[in-house]
């Protein structure tokens, strides 16, 4: 039994169990729910046995057909690596719920929504995701992110109309250019170093210009996925058009997938870049998302491009953390980690309330949904503690990774990025509010569409107030976050 | 008794005697009045037993503490010293004074589910704000507050409500985030945030005298919003559209005393009063509370409408608990700590005489007031004992606060706030006689309905009217909020 629960069982399972879940929901579509919703559990549950072995017993590696590094896959989850996938894994379960009902037709004269195809991409997306945050090596991650992104376009252009589908057709070609960026890189890499293994690169005495160009190619690509200011212009319409479960996913996730990528890179690979201007250049990036992306936001009507801008300005504050890594490398790293897995939960939360809002009302219109609030009191809940979690209002994650950002700007003089951190999330609590106060409004005689079943609402309600978890018991999580924090000596 | 002084449970028992009530509430169908109150009364009775009990035990020397960590080197710290005391005391004893209140305000009005859960929030919330040990803790609640109060503030979902409850997040988050700043840096500048008696700044950062005065200007300011210190005050005035029973949480029990306690534990519990007056902060804010208190008077005298006159009068009669502890010296302390609880009684007797008069005769404006005293006797009775206490007239709560904020100037020698006390108290006379004057010895208009308020709204008033005069008659007495300012005093300057 124990054998069953070693971590070279578990590392390579919590990749293939969702990838095997996808090709059974290919197959039998009838069968494609309940396999999802099995797929969940066991993806969950495993990624919580991985946890439990990385807390008991630090970071565990298996290398894939005995191979390992740089020949064969070797897998590696540490503290941060099971983080990841044990929100995945949280955000996985309820979107699956959520899914089970969102897709089901409420009136006779509906087509068929696309759920056909929503769960084989779906559970295709979640085994990406978990190879990516346990992969070792570029070329690992370039073959992950191609899976990772292909079901993701595909996600987008789920709804069929026009709109989603020029959405996702602008993602997949901006997604495609940063793909080769970040193949050239990597190919230069191999050409210089003659591996392809993140610490390896790091010990190869690499000739630095080559290592410039190879880091600034993949740096571009990946801020394209990652839907960095100026490259996000795909964004907004790719994730308010997609149907909210996957929005949920691409929103919460799979952006910030490439951020690690990215943040992986410059940390393990090539740690002296911190000291490059690049280094600065990015928190510029970041600081100029931050601000334009909420104010963007604030001009919206509908619910989803709201949430849909506010990621552009969330992904962000992660960028934040290249500037600060160096002088404040404690706090800069558990912050923006922090930061990174309360957004995903709270980010989650929302886009599957404003779904509720869109099966309510059959719109998310802000002037549509004004004075639904006591019609619909769990899914403004959930998007109330979601959304506080987005402004950094304690008691949330958003709170703790707000001031674990604020202690490293402050505490390495550099008070303009308190500025950015601060405005920003004076910025986030506006925008909620443009959809909040809908919920205080007095009631409109307009009756609901349809009452949201609890498939609905419970998913919504559970993340958000799993972001609440986050901050108020952050002390293990960030424990395991600091005692991962990546070694920059150079 | 030795099981209540060992308690280390209390603390938390102070904020989940209304945090339960109102999470059950949230979940309640409208029409379950009766568990409804029945909650809320437990709740507030509770809450005033948990607090009597750390009362008991804290006059006789025992300090109460809880705590949760949260993060590395962070922690939940709830701590019942004298001052937390008086603050919470405050709170719990008129949280169920309003609650009877707003049963009544209410009653068959729809929300109010939604109403009382946010209600039993923010009293939590501000539970939490007078128990905290630290700044985290403080910030924390500070910020819970904030949110808390947004859907009573914009209860009855009237364009003008939200359009109120917009400027009043714009304001207090602001602060909010401000606040937060400050006290990141005061963090990473100094190691710790944790409260001590007499201050910390000065042991761990006296040498950065540029930066902790910077420090000092980001957190008052921050402050400054909830306090309504000029000119950071805008949102309270436009905040009078609430319903009555939020304007008394808003000018009496939470939101206004949250910021005015925010700035006595600077002053008192992070940087000292003798150092931030060795650095030149404490003069600077004490001359800004007294540019508030001319200012908000005198705004207040221009005022028809009732509860925006009484709105300009909080801006002004709070920033004499700021004077108070921005003064060197025991005496002027004192004097700003027991305002704290003074103005608060006063304070919801008033807004709560302004309910009665909008709700039962439709009355809101000062110009037609006349022969409201023949109206309303009780009331009016009521209302201008309190008025009374506003302008300082003995034997009020009101006088006992000026007294000693007069004497603790004098001491300190700064005549110019006995001028700043003298100038306020004509100007609360000009704009509150005038008021009594009408009610009692003008006539009412032909035609106009008389009669009481029901007793749901007359006894809650009642109630605070009588501890305004208590509180002054019977400062000498061993649990007056005189007394218990005095212990905060004691433990600090060792009298």
């Amino acid at each position: 039994m124990s054998d069953i629960l070693s971590p070279d069982v578990l590392l390579p399972a919590v990749v293939l169990v969702p990838l095997l879940g996808a090709a059974v929901a290919v197959a039998s579509a009838r069968a494609a729910a309940a396999t999802a919703v099995i797929t969940a559990l066991l993806t969950a549950a495993i990624a919580v046995l991985l946890g439990r072995a990385v807390v008991a017993g630090g970071a565990v590696t298996h290398a894939a057909g005995a191979w390992g590094a740089p020949l064969g896959i070797e897998m590696h989850a540490d503290g941060v690596a099971v983080l990841l996938l044990v929100v995945t894994a949280a955000i996985g379960i309820c979107i699956t719920v959520y899914a089970t009902s969102y897709f089901r037709p409420i009136f006779e004269d509906e087509e068929d929504r696309g759920v056909r195809f929503f769960w084989p991409l779906w559970l295709l997306i979640w085994a990406a995701l978990n190879a990516i945050f346990v992969a070792t090596d570029l070329f690992n991650l370039y073959v992950c992110l191609e899976l990772l992104t292909l079901p993701a376009v595909a996600m987008v252009a789920l709804d069929g109309d026009r709109e989603a589908v020029a959405a996702a057709t602008r993602y997949l070609l901006l997604s495609i250019a940063g793909s080769l960026l970040f193949l050239l890189g990597v190919a230069i890499v191999y050409s210089g170093s003659g591996t392809l293994a993140l610490a390896a690169i790091r010990e190869s005495g690499m000739d630095a210009r080559a290592a410039a160009t190879a880091l600034t190619l993949m740096t571009t690509g990946l801020a394209v996925k990652a839907a960095l200011v100026p490259l996000h212009v795909w964004l907004p319409p790719a994730h308010a058009g997609a149907p909210a479960p996957g929005s949920a996913v691409l929103s919460g996730l799979v952006v910030k997938a490439a951020f690690i990528i990215v943040l992986r890179l410059w940390t393990e690979a090539f740690p002296g870049s911190l000291l490059a201007p690049g280094a600065d250049l990015l928190g510029v990036l970041g600081a100029i998302a931050v601000l334009w992306g909420s104010l963007l936001a604030l001009r919206q009507q509908r619910v989803k491009l709201v949430i849909a801008y506010s990621t552009v300005a969330q992904v962000g504050y992660l960028f934040l953390v290249f500037p600060l890594l160096l002088e404040a490398p404690g706090p800069a790293w558990s912050g923006t980690m922090y930061h990174l897995l309360s957004h995903a939960l709270a980010k989650a939360a929302l886009f599957l309330a404003a779904g509720a809002m869109l099966r309510a009302m059959g719109s998310d219109r802000l002037d549509d949904i004004a004075g639904v609030g006591q019609k619909l009191p769990m899914t403004f809940a959930a998007f109330g503690i979601a959304g506080l979690n987005l402004a950094g209002m304690p008691p949330s994650g958003g709170f703790i990774g707000k001031w674990l950002l604020l202690t490293a700007a402050l505490s390495s003089g550099q008070w303009w990025w308190a500025v950015v951190i601060a405005i920003g999330s004076l910025l986030a609590a506006a925008y909620v509010l443009l959809v909040l106060r809908a919920a205080f409004l007095q009631p409109r005689a307009r009756p609901l569409r349809h009452q949201p079943p609890w498939q609905l609402t419970a998913p919504a309600l559970a993340l958000a107030l799993l972001s609440v978890v986050l901050g108020v018991w952050a002390e293990p999580p960030l424990l395991l976050l600091g005692a991962t924090a990546p070694d920059l000596a150079p | 008794m030795n099981l209540i002084m060992a308690s280390s449970w209390l603390p938390l028992l102070v904020l989940l005697s209304s945090l339960v009530p109102g999470l059950i509430i949230v979940f309640l169908e409208e029409e379950r009045v009766q568990l409804r109150t029945a909650l809320n009364i437990t709740g507030a009775v509770a809450k005033i037993v948990f607090v009597a009990l750390m009362l008991y035990g804290v006059t006789h020397g025992h300090t109460y503490a809880w705590s949760l960590p949260v993060m590395p080197g962070l922690r939940l710290n709830l701590v019942a010293d004298p001052l937390a005391l008086l603050f919470v005391a405050l709170s719990a004893a008129l949280w169920l004074v309003t609650t009877i209140y707003a049963i009544g305000y209410l009653e068959g009005s729809p929300n109010r589910s939604r109403f009382f859960a946010f209600f039993s929030l923010c009293v939590t919330a501000t539970a939490g704000i007078a128990l905290a040990g630290d700044l985290f803790t403080f910030i924390v609640f500070y910020e819970a507050l904030t949110w808390a109060t947004y859907p009573l503030v914009v209860h009855r979902g009237t364009p003008a409500s939200v359009r109120a409850g917009r400027t009043y997040l714009a304001y207090t988050i602001t602060g909010g985030t401000v606040l937060l700043v400050g006290i990141v840096w005061l963090y990473a500048l100094t190691g710790t945030v944790t409260f001590v008696d007499g201050g910390f700044v000065e042991a761990a950062a006296g040498g950065a005298v540029t930066e902790t005065r910077i420090i000092f200007g980001v957190l008052i300011a921050g402050l400054a919003v909830k306090a309504a210190i000029v000119p950071l005050h805008g949102w309270l005035p436009v905040a009078m559209v609430a319903p009555a029973p939020v304007s008394a949480l808003l000018h009496a029990v939470a939101v206004v005393k949250a910021g005015a306690f925010g700035i006595v534990r600077i002053l008192y519990s992070v940087y000292g009063v003798e150092y931030a007056t060795l650095i030149g902060a404490a003069q600077v804010l004490a001359v800004a509370a007294g540019i508030t208190i001319i200012y908000g008077s005198l705004r207040a005298l221009a005022q028809d409408d009732l509860k925006k006159r009484l709105a300009y009068s909080t801006v002004s009669q709070v920033s004499y608990i700021t004077l108070g502890v921005a003064i060197v010296g025991p005496v002027a302390t004192l004097g700003g700590l027991v305002h704290l609880m003074h103005q608060g009684i006063m304070k919801i007797t008033l807004f709560f005489c302004a309910g009665n008069l909008a709700e039962v005769h439709g009355v809101k404006k000062v110009s037609e007031l006349a022969g409201a005293g023949r109206r309303m006797p009780f009331t009016m009775a009521a209302f201008t004992i309190a008025a009374f206490g506003m302008i300082g007239l003995p034997p009020t709560a009101g006088f006992i606060s000026k007294l000693y904020l007069g004497i603790g100037a004098v001491q300190a020698e700064h005549t110019w706030i006995v001028g700043v006390l003298v100038v306020s108290s004509m100007l609360n006379a000009a704009y509150f006689l005038p008021i009594v004057y009408r009610a009692w010895f003008e006539d009412a208009p032909t035609g106009a309905t008389m009669g009481e308020a029901p007793w749901k709204l007359l006894v809650p008033a009642a109630i605070t009217a009588a501890l305004s005069l208590g509180a002054g008659l019977f400062a000498a007495m061993p649990v007056s909020p005189l007394e218990l300012a005095r212990l905060i005093i004691q433990r600090r300057y060792g009298l």
